[in-house]
This record gives structure tokens, sequence and C-alpha cells, in this order.
């Protein structure tokens, strides 16, 4: 478990490739981390990141681990290979998600399902998993990378965001159903982040890194808070959107 | 009920099932079946970091259960037994009217007994008195069949030096019986004297034939004093006055009185690098340039910080962490590095405290041996703390130094291995003892003492 400093002894990461995930392990990073647990698709894409970490810091146990993240019922099996690895499991951040960026799934309905599978079908699967292995330590902190594109779904992206919607909705719903084991959720609903899964795209406006992210994250990690916003700013801003009459929501170039 | 828990440092918090038992059927019930993530014993939670809280699993609160509260002394011979709930204060308020006074007190008199016997807690005395271990006579323990057995240095001793200083993880003290001092005044004869620096300090603590001659011997160091004042201190040692140094009426009057409680509201920061050199400097300050004799009371001398209820929430909502380790004898330049590390990095520290130990005692998992100790108290939050401690720990095992576990709050497993070379025999004997793993706390499962 955390130590009197702070510092998570295992570190779990799902999606072992995402840039606002690796991001947010270096961030925690420090003397004392005992084990870090990359949970990937590809395992050889992960391994760069893992001699990065070796590099930093010698003594820490580095693990890889194969998951499918469509594999929705495949996920406690996953969870259970991973606490096999660590034992407990202090922090974990769950990070696969797919954008489904410029798919066109009005002509093709069945793309959105491996979309609609990862970010909310397995995703949620997984964090049941999880919850209840905290449940069962009495303590830990689960992280989920959400979106600000849960908050109000637009067109543009609409599948991607109702799948946001509906996770971040259920996590905050589960980590209710936590507070009394002392486990909890940190719900992370970050804007427009430039990384791997945003290449080409056109920047929106206050979008943000995965290691400004990660900072933010961090530090929430250590206290109570649930749900965060990234760059803090977006909470305001969607606040606004949330509320807006239709009428102008749609007009928006947005 | 879950609650959340920490140890006196306020950190690491963790949510256990708490059970106050009322009989000792009750704590048979839980310890025969066992939740998954187990049992462990808990007093008054002065350990610092995690080891009296057990995440996700069971916690059996010694200190309110009642049955365990019974002090029984022999007024002839001293011989005491008390419960594993009864607290050192109890205790002294009990015997020291009575003329008797507990062999080791640690720093503050609200430990229970079962503590003391976990932790196997050192005083200002250990090194002419060593442990509280090796004062007791024998105790009883309840293993984890439920089954109640008696141990000592001569029934089972592997048992029981491998209880003494095992952490709560070899089975449930129920009461233990121990050999008490006795005295024939409350009062302590006491000598302080400033000490300007690191190498006058060492000199003066160092040569056992002077340092023997006197029970009680402690030093506090000002760790923020650097350059020619580096290790700077004031050196405080003592003795039970005789009842003819003693004019009051009663020499075995024992009243001791708690001025103040701490808010709970305190904010983070308050003890800071700012408050902390002001408070050093004013603590050096008032203590006599040359050697001076005064009497003091027990409480003035052992238990100054019991002054002050709740003192730990001084430190805010981020907690703070006790550093203690011990390094040989001969190693006073890594002890001399130490001090100057915290110094240059500018970590603060109130009542950093030196003391010099005797030898060890045959309990594997024992801290204190021949050398010096160092004890310092940070806040949590410390900017760098992590990679700081991290640097230092390895400068203490490559001296051969290891950390007391009753303290601490983040060394690593391996830190565990290196610094306590009997480790593995104790963990044998553990399994022996233990099993099917019932007795678990979150220190242990953090240094790997026991399975998650």
């Amino acid at each position: 478990m955390k130590n009197g400093l702070g510092v998570s002894q295992s570190i779990v990461l799902f999606g072992g490739t995402s840039d606002i995930g690796q991001a947010i392990v270096n961030e925690l990073l420090r003397p004392g981390v005992a084990h870090v647990v990359l949970v990937s698709r590809n395992v050889q894409d992960a391994e760069g990141f893992g001699q990065q970490i070796l590099q930093r810091f010698p003594d820490i146990d580095v693990h890889h681990v194969r998951f499918e993240g469509e594999d929705a019922s495949g996920m406690p099996r996953v969870v259970q290979e991973v606490i096999a690895l660590v034992a407990d499991i202090d922090v974990v951040i769950v990070a696969q998600a797919l954008l489904g960026e410029g798919l066109d799934l009005i002509n093709n309905p069945e793309l959105a399902v491996p979309l609609a599978t990862v970010n909310f079908t397995a995703t949620m699967t997984l964090l049941l998993a999880l919850a209840k292995q905290v449940s069962h330590q009495g303590y830990g902190r689960i992280v989920l990378l959400s979106s600000v594109a849960g908050e109000r779904v637009r067109r543009s992206n609409a599948a991607y965001g109702a799948t946001k919607a509906g996770i971040d909705a259920f996590a905050l719903a589960l980590d209710h159903d936590l507070s009394a084991s002392g486990g909890s959720i940190l719900v992370v609903r970050p804007g427009f982040v430039t990384s791997k899964m945003t290449r080409g795209m056109k920047k929106a406006p206050f979008s943000t890194t995965p290691e400004a992210v990660a900072k933010i994250v961090a530090k929430a990690i250590d206290s109570k808070v649930r749900v965060v916003w990234c760059p803090g700013l977006l909470r305001w801003v969607f606040m606004i959107f949330r509320h807006l009459p239709t009428a102008i929501w749609r007009k928006l170039p947005i | 009920m879950k609650q959340k828990l920490s140890g006196w440092g306020r950190t690491a918090w963790s949510y256990s099932d708490v059970i106050t038992p009322s009989s000792i059927q009750e704590i048979s019930a839980v310890v025969a079946s066992p939740q998954p993530r187990g049992v462990i014993a808990r007093g008054l939670g002065r350990s610092y970091g995690a080891a009296s809280q057990n995440a996700g699993g069971t916690v059996i609160d010694m200190a309110h259960y009642a049955s365990s509260s019974g002090i029984e002394l022999d007024q002839q011979t001293g011989v005491v037994t008390a419960g594993a709930g009864v607290s050192i204060d109890a205790l002294l308020k009990y015997c020291v009217p009575r003329g008797w006074f507990i062999p080791v007190t640690p720093g503050t008199r609200f430990v229970t007994i079962g503590g003391a016997i976990g932790s196997d807690i050192h005083g200002k005395n250990h090194h002419v008195d060593g442990s509280f271990g090796v004062h007791v006579l024998s105790m009883r323990v309840m293993l984890s069949t439920t089954e109640i057995i008696n141990l000592s240095p001569l029934e089972k001793p592997d048992w029981f030096w491998a209880t003494i200083a095992g952490m709560g993880l070899t089975g449930l003290v129920v009461d233990a019986t121990f050999q008490m001092l006795a005295i024939s005044s409350s009062l302590m004869s006491v000598e302080t004297e400033r000490l300007q620096n690191f190498d006058a300090l060492i000199e003066a603590m160092g040569s056992a034939d002077d340092d023997n001659r006197y029970r009680y011997s402690v030093a506090w160091v000002d760790l923020l004093a650097s350059g020619a004042s580096l290790g700077r201190g004031v050196l405080s040692r003592g003795e039970h006055a005789s009842s003819n140094q003693d004019s009051r009426q009663e020499c075995l009057a024992y009243k001791p009185k708690v001025r103040m409680s701490a808010p709970p509201w305190v904010p983070n920061g308050v003890i800071n690098k700012l408050s902390i050199k002001a408070f050093n400097e004013a603590w050096y300050r008032k203590a006599p340039p040359k050697r001076k004799e005064s009497l003091e009371s027990i409480a003035g001398f052992f238990h100054p910080l019991d002054g002050v209820r709740q003192w730990n929430r001084l430190y805010g909502t981020q907690g703070f962490i006790q550093y203690q380790f011990i390094v040989p004898l001969d190693q006073t330049d890594v002890l001399r590095g130490v001090i100057g590390r915290f110094a240059d990095a500018g970590v603060a520290s109130f009542l950093a405290v030196l003391k010099r130990m005797g030898k060890s005692n045959p309990a594997p998992m024992s801290f204190p041996d021949t050398g010096w100790t160092l004890t310092l108290d940070i806040a949590a939050g410390a900017r760098g703390l992590p990679e700081l401690l991290s640097t230092v720990d390895t400068v203490v095992l490559d001296a051969g130094g290891r950390h007391y576990l009753a303290k601490d709050a983040h060394v690593s497993p391996r830190a565990v291995q290196v610094g306590y070379a009997h480790l593995e025999e104790w963990k044998q004997i553990r399994n022996e003892m233990d099993p099917t793993g019932v007795w678990k706390s979150d220190l242990g499962r953090r240094l790997g003492l026991v399975d998650p």
C-alpha cells in the first residue's frame, strides 16, 4: 500500500501504451515504488516505456500483461493475473479507449461495436473487477480517464462522447458504492490532449498535454477529490455548455 | 465496524473492521474464523506507521478491552502481571505510589504492554538496562488456533523471542509478567548540559565509562544547525532521585498532567523550517551551558510531549513520519554525514534525538543493538523527502545499520532484509506459530513480513 510518504508501492496501467497513462505513471514514480504493471494489447509496444522506467528506477519490478481491450468478460481474469503479480493494487489507471475519429458510422454501424465495447462495456467490467479488489483490500485508488466529451455530447464525436458519458456516470456511482470500503475512484475529464490518439487532428481550444494532465492527476490521487478537469478551467466552460439551450448549442462551431 | 485507521504519524490511512471485544471468547471467535485479510491487535496506536492497522481485515482494539486492564503487583518483589491493553500511564499511576517503576519506558506513557512487547520498545536506559523484552519474565499469547500458551525465555524460548519485537505477527499477547524497578522517590535527579557541536556530543555520550554511570541518557540534536555548530545539542542524563534528595512529604506522589490538547483543525505547514528554527534556538539557549543538576518529575523527564494531547495533529492533515535508525558505534562519521544531509536539505525536525544503545537481545526482530540511534520527526509532505530518505536508507544499511519498525512508514522490504540479519529465522518461527497466516497488518504486508 501507499507508504507514509504517499508513495504507491504498486502502480497498474491498463492501456500500457496510452500517452496520458504513461505520463501519469511517470509522475507517480518515486523511490519506494516496488511494482509497475503495464497491461497492453501489444506488449512489445509498451516495452520501451518499461525500459524507461527501469532506467530511472532500476529497483522497480516492471511487469507486462497482455489483454484484449474488447474482451469485456475476460477483464476479471486479467485483474486476477495482475493481483498475482503485485498482491495489492495501490493505484490503477484505466486508460484504454478508442476515439473512432473519421469513421463513417452512419453507413457502417458495425464499426461502432469495438468502440462501444472498449470504451464502455469492457471498461465497465474492468472497473467492477478492480472495485472488488480495492474493496477487498480496504484501500486503493482507481483512476478512470474519462473526457469532457461526455459532459455534453457533440455530433462530431457522438459515439466516443456517448461512451465516455456512460462510463463516467457509471464510475461516479461505483465510487459511491465503494465509499464505505476505503477504496475510491478518481474520474479524470481532460479536454483536447495532444497525444498519439489525437495525432493529425486540429487542436481544440484549451488543449493540453499528457504531462500537464499527469501533474493534475497525481495531485488528485493524493487527495479525496472524485473528479478532476484538465485544464481546470474546462469545468466552468462545460458547465456553461451543459446548460446552453439546444438551439444555441447546435449553432456552436464545435 | 469499518473504521479508518492510521498510526501516530497520521499517514497511510486504511479501513479495517475494528472489534472492541468484551471477552476473551469474543477474541477467540474472531481469530477462529478470520477474514482473508487477517487479524491484528491494536493498542493505543502509538506506532508511527501502519503496524496496528489491517486494510480490509480485522483489528482487535485491545486498549479498550476491559478484561485486559488488570494489574497485579507483588509489593515485595516488584513482579507485575498486566493485561496487554494496560497502558504504561495506568501502570505508573498504580505502581509509582507503591514504590515501583516500569523497567523501560519510551518517550510516551500512552503505549500498551502488548505494544511494548510487539515493538520491543526501548528508552533512555537502553545502554544499561536493554529493551522491554529482556524484563519480561513470561507472557500468555493467543495463537492463530485460539489456543493460549505460556511463553518465557525458558518455555519455548524461540517462540518467546519471536514474539518480542514480532510486531504482533506471531500471536496476540493476552498478558505479561515482568520485573519492575524499585524507587523511593517519584522525582528524577537530572544533569543537563549544552554541547556546541557533533564532536562534543559524541565525546560526552560515547564514553561508556562515563555514560554508563547514568541509568538514563539521551541527547536532543538541533538538525537545523550547520557549519561549526552542526550537530549541536542538549545532553540530559539522570537517575531516580532517592527519598533523601526529595524534600516533599509524599516522595512517591505521581500526578502527571495533560496541559492542553492540539485542535483537530491545525493547517498544514504550521510546523515549518521557520517555526522549528525558532523553537530549536530557544530550546538550545534554555539549556545550561555548563553541566547543571536539577530535580524533575517523571512526566517532565520521560514524557514531555504527553503534556500536549494529540500533539501529532500539529503537522496538519498531511501527517508526519518519524525516522529512526541505528548504526554501529564506530560509524560516527556516517552519523555525522546523515545529520549533515538533513541539515543541508533543510528538512526541519523538532526534537531529533540521539542515543547510545547497549547490546542487543536474542529477539531476531529487535531493533536496538550496540550503536548510535538517531530519531527525527519530519512533515510527510516535505519536498523531495522520498528521494532524501531513500539515499539516507542506503547510507544507513551500508554502514551495517537498520530501521526501527515501530516508527517505520516508508522503508523498502529490502531495507528490512538487509538490516535484520535474522529475518528469515524469524519468518520461519512465525510460520510455525501461525501456519495458516492469520496475523497480518499493513506494515507486515508492505515490508513482506507476511503474505498479503
